[in-house]
């Protein structure tokens, strides 16, 4: 299982590496043994199924949450991080570019009075605004934009601090096919030219299969990890779920498919690998 | 009715008015600015339960014979402690902590009121002035104070302002760079127990929630941007109280003249109609992009 062997040593451009991490909540182990290194300008995706431990293990990563197993190493310069389900109310008095501003400097205590510093800011939000294609529609009242507009947004809220290390959580959740592709194709843009390591999570692989450079693939609380066609194999994941799982390509579709048994916990899986089916 | 008409005789030159402008507008700033951050952060309810609580606070310090605005500070403080305390643990269970905050403040109310009408058959006024405050009587020796308690509270919103607009995208976010939601929250209740106290002494203890959600209320439905809402809101504060002591003073010649009615109760209508008007034209004037060619932040 080559997929699942500690990354290669620690080189100069990985933004994070993970080895043998171990999360429990409320006293119910949700992740162990998960192990992986990401470098800058590489996207890898972080696959699961719903309640598979995708926000816990970004959660873990930036520090919010701390895990009982294992070691991460972040490189220097902080972690851009999107959560999930970020809710920007219609009545938020925030433009677009406000929201960019707070990723400059959000987290200082105080007002920025001085005018060099303003221009500075200033700067780095347009700049960061023209980086996701965001200027159009940079002076909206951010709670009234669509959703892909805003997780552009965010995205760029994100960059704001120049981070060698950007985690989205489930980016793509509730936008339409064509807002997903144009958001994907982003990604793989910000991570190149930005030089940040990106790591994103999603409960499909097929709408990141064009610009991942590796997949994270969890389930059963542990993680696989490797380039997609070496960990989207039937043999890895059955490993993994703990049961027998068929990988099938249909149509050009990577379809994850649950074999039938008639154990109640395979049937447990089935619900949960079904999810990866739906779309 | 001309501007001549509306200001009647000797408007400016009273001592009171005086008084009751220079601190009715200071209070309705405070009280406006940190009132964005209560909406922003949903906090009405704790708001509400700071300025109800200092109807306990109030009346002891009429029992103790001091100014009832050191009263609804210290109980504001207390009840923000409580509120922050079990809000830490069980964030879902804010509200739930800010009722029985509440519940137990306003039972102490009750008996501090009476023990208060017992002791001193003639302290009727007292209990009207706690609960709908006595914008007309404060002495110049509490102008002062007043004025420095309002200082404090927007050097607490300018110290944390700023990240609390994080804190309002996504708690995990701000947490994310390195701010303390825990300190923030509490420099943020602080701030709002000054600014409820403030307002409790001016409109009164039971009014002091419309003055504190009413502007910023209005001033979110009129502009998209942190700074502008946060002069929107100190703007319509001021208007409806400074319209309220106007009219008030006005009253004077209503029926059944010779008492002026309650300035609490122009403010609060006044606030009200300010927060309906907004709901009205704001539509179309969001959606026209007219700042689009300027944007300075
Ligand atoms: N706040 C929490 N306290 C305790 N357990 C939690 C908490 N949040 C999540 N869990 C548990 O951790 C496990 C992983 O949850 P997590 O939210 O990381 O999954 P996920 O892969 O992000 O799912 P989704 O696709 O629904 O976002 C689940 O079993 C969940 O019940
Ligand atoms: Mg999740």
């Amino acid at each position: 299982m080559s997929a699942r062997s500690v990354p290669a040593a620690l080189g100069a451009d990985v933004v994070c590496a993970l080895e043998g991490v171990g999360v429990t909540r409320d006293g119910r182990r949700v992740l162990a043994g998960v192990s992986f290194a990401l470098r800058a300008g590489e996207v890898a995706g972080l696959i699961g199924a719903n309640g598979a431990g995708k926000t816990t293990l970004l959660k873990v990563i930036v520090g919010l949450l701390a895990p009982d197993a294992g070691t991460i190493r972040r490189a220097t310069g902080g972690v851009g991080y999107v959560p999930q389900k970020v809710l920007l109310d219609a009545d938020l008095p925030l433009r677009a570019r406000d929201v960019v501003g707070l990723g400059v400097d959000g987290q200082r205590p105080g007002l920025t009075l001085s005018p060099t510093r303003r221009r500075a800011r200033r700067a780095v939000v347009d700049e960061m605004l023209a980086a996701v294609d965001a200027t159009a529609f940079a002076e909206a009242r951010v709670g009234e934009l669509s959703g892909g507009q805003q997780q552009r947004i965010l995205i760029a809220q994100a960059l704001a601090s120049r981070p060698r290390l950007l985690l989205l959580d489930e980016p793509l959740a509730n936008l339409d096919l064509r807002a997903e592709q144009d958001v994907v194709a982003l990604i793989g843009r910000v991570a190149r030219e930005q030089g940040v390591g990106v790591l994103l999570s999603a409960h499909d692989v097929n709408p990141l299969v064009s610009v991942m450079d590796r997949v994270v693939y969890l389930a059963g609380g542990r993680a696989a990890c490797g380039p997609t066609a070496e960990v989207v194999r039937s043999e890895v994941l059955s490993a993994l779920y703990g049961s027998r799982v068929d990988v099938v390509e249909v149509g050009g579709r990577i379809v994850v498919v649950a074999a039938t048994t008639e154990d109640a916990h395979a049937h447990e899986t089935d619900q949960a690998v079904a999810s990866g089916l739906a779309t | 009715m001309s501007l001549g008409g509306l200001i009647a005789p000797g408007f400016f030159s009273n001592g009171p008015v005086r008084a009751a402008l220079l601190t009715g507008g200071v209070v309705a700033v405070v009280t406006a600015v940190v009132g964005i951050f209560t909406v922003l952060r949903r906090q009405s309810f704790a708001g509400h339960t700071l300025g109800e609580v200092g109807t306990t606070g109030g009346s002891a310090a009429f029992l103790a014979g001091v100014n009832p605005l050191w009263g609804f500070v210290a109980i504001a403080l207390v009840a923000a402690g409580a509120i922050e305390l079990v809000g830490v643990r069980r964030p879902r269970q804010r509200d739930l902590a800010a009722g029985l905050v509440l519940g137990a403040g306003l039972g102490l109310a009750a008996l501090f009121l009476y023990l208060g009408s017992v002791t001193s058959p003639a302290s009727g006024g007292a209990s009207t002035s706690i609960l709908f405050g006595s914008i007309f009587i404060i002495g110049p020796s509490m102008v002062s104070s007043i004025v420095a308690l309002s200082a404090g509270a927007l050097a607490l919103i300018a110290l944390c302002g700023r990240r609390m607009l994080l804190v309002s995208l996504h708690p995990d976010l701000a947490a994310s760079r390195g701010v303390r939601l825990r300190l923030v929250g509490a420099i943020y209740l602080l701030a709002l127990a000054i600014a409820v106290s403030l307002a409790a002494e001016t409109i009164g203890a039971v009014l002091a929630t419309a003055l504190l959600v009413g502007p910023p209320a209005t001033a979110l439905r009129l502009t998209r941007r942190p700074g502008r809402a946060l002069v929107a809101a100190s703007l319509v504060g001021v208007a409806a109280v400074w319209l309220g002591i106007l009219l008030s003073y006005d009253s004077y010649t209503w029926p059944p003249a010779g008492r002026t009615w309650p300035v609490s109760f122009f403010v609060v209508a006044l606030v009200l109609v300010f927060y309906l008007a907004a709901q009205l034209p704001v539509r179309r004037l969001r959606a026209r992009p007219r700042a689009r060619a300027r944007g300075e932040v």
